[in-house]
């Protein structure tokens, strides 16, 4: 029954794709808690913009694709967050101006410039048979950091996601959790962008923890949830991927879609019961 | 023993403010929109500097051990939380669990707020009172000497806003905690004040309740006739 497990394991860049792909979930999962309760989830969606962008100049340029979008995303990251923190209505549209622009750069490059044997729509898409060495490396050591990070300052990313006002009140420097959780995001964004898409990273962000608030009602329950919710779905999404040679990205993002459903559908017949 | 002291502090809509603030008092600070309320209550925090002048606090009562309670947001409405997370957040500190002295601390804060019995319950679920009520108590948990209310009872109903005065003013009376509230609701609130600071830019008036219900201004924010 679990042969075509066996067979799928036996491919050495499927689980590459499988060990990028689920410390990515992880991480994008526990950020995203935090980012969709700070009503900042459109970063993550104009950072994966950015970074499709900064991909196509980094190949058209010859240069290895990490080592240059990993810093411009980051960058990027911290504009973002800037424009999001002051002016919230223009900062909501600035984010679509420079996502779009990023979006439009990439696309006319990758187009203009010839010998890029590579089509735009697997960086738009994704495609698993891209994860190199050099991405398992990165995203082990960026798996190490967002976890360890996460538990090490939990308390105060609580403090700080729950109430701004009163975390700097007391003495606490939000705009360095802010900034340390924005540029988590975009490392996290560049490492999953290939692998999910460009046009999809960013549900990896936000589905998980959603799909927690339907249920639980508490911020260490809600990140616990997201966190279990993202590695399965990621697993099952894959799998389906194999199984009916789906798009990897498209058939991960629509297992977290039908996750929120279910527990949207037991958060209802739960109320219901009461 | 002076728990504040707010000399001169010049912070763009401030000045000629001269104002202490002793352990055993509550006052209130009332004024139109603009006066400067919430300038003066970040400025306590050093969350604006004073451009000229000086706020100085009592030695040894450093920032992060004022108790604060901002004004409510909408966000915090429908944020997944435990009364418990909430309450526990006040505690400082960097590690990672809290000792049992710590859970302790802010189960006596609880209980303090009458709200002991809530502490299983989600925030999101609870009464604008009931919410109000599980701040407080997480100010309570960050100071033991002052706490900064801005606008406590915004869109509470006249009853909860009057418990919760009623317990502000224990709390003031009993845990001799320096309490320092913005309020538009003077009229209410006179009754709970030991002394009213009354802010236009500058002070107005700072002194008794009763004497204040007596000037001009008194009259005005208090509910009486008056031409401004």
């Amino acid at each position: 029954m679990f042969d075509w497990l066996v067979e799928m394991l036996s491919y050495a860049f499927i689980v590459r794709a499988l060990v990028v792909g689920l410390i990515v979930s992880l991480c994008a999962a526990l950020l995203g808690v935090s980012l969709v309760l700070k009503r900042y989830s459109m970063i993550g969606d104009g950072l994966s913009h950015v970074g499709f962008g900064a991909l196509a100049i980094a190949m058209a340029l010859g240069i290895a694709p990490l080592a240059f979008t990993v810093p411009v995303v980051v960058l990027a990251a911290l504009v973002l967050l800037r424009l999001s923190e002051h002016s919230k209505i223009k900062g909501d549209a600035a984010i679509g101006m420079i996502a779009t622009a990023a979006l439009a750069i990439g696309v006319t490059v990758l187009s203009v410039v010839r010998g890029i044997n590579a089509d735009i729509s697997s960086y738009l898409f994704g495609s698993i048979l891209v994860m190199s060495r050099e991405d398992l490396t990165l995203s082990l050591w960026l798996g190490s950091a967002v976890l360890v990070l996460f538990v090490l300052f939990y308390r105060r990313i609580f403090t700080v996601t729950f109430d701004e006002a009163f975390a700097r009140a007391t003495g606490l420097r939000a705009g360095l959790y802010n900034t340390l959780i924005a540029v988590l995001t975009a490392v996290t964004i560049v490492l999953g962008m290939r692998l999910m898409g460009a046009m999809l990273i960013s549900s990896l962000v936000i589905f998980p923890a959603l799909t927690a608030m339907r249920v639980h009602r508490s911020f260490l329950r809600v990140t616990l949830c997201a966190a279990l919710v993202s590695l399965i779905s990621f697993l099952i999404g894959m799998s389906l991927s194999y199984l009916l040679s789906t798009p990897a990205g498209a058939s991960v993002v629509l297992v977290n879609v039908a996750m929120f459903l279910l527990f949207s559908l037991a958060n209802a017949l739960k109320n219901r019961i009461r | 023993m002076n728990c504040i002291r707010v000399k001169g502090a010049a912070q763009h809509n401030l000045k000629h403010i001269n104002v202490d603030i002793p352990r055993n008092r509550l006052v209130v600070i009332t004024g139109v929109s603009g006066s400067g309320k919430s300038t003066l209550m970040k400025g306590l925090l050093r969350l604006v500097t004073p451009v000229k002048g000086s706020i100085r606090l009592e030695s040894g009562l450093a920032r992060d051990k004022i108790g604060y309670l901002p004004q409510q947001t909408l966000t915090q409405r429908d944020f997944p939380a435990s009364v418990l997370e909430v309450v526990h957040s006040g505690i400082r500190g960097r590690q990672l669990f809290l000792s049992k002295k710590d859970k302790q601390r802010a189960r006596t804060m609880m209980d303090l707020m009458e709200i002991g019995h809530l502490s299983g319950r989600s925030f999101m679920e609870l009464s604008g009172g009931q919410r109000q009520r599980v701040l407080l108590a997480r100010a309570l948990c960050a100071t033991g000497k002052l706490l900064l209310l801005d606008e406590p009872t915004a869109g509470l109903d006249p009853v909860v806003a009057r418990e919760l005065y009623k317990t502000i003013e224990r709390i003031n009376r009993e845990q001799g905690i320096a309490v320092v509230m913005i309020t538009h609701d003077v009229h209410t609130a006179a009754f709970f004040a030991s002394h009213i600071l009354h802010l236009q830019q500058t002070p107005l008036f700072y002194g008794k309740p009763d004497e204040y219900l007596a000037t001009y201004h008194g009259q005005c924010f208090a509910g009486g006739v008056c031409n401004v």
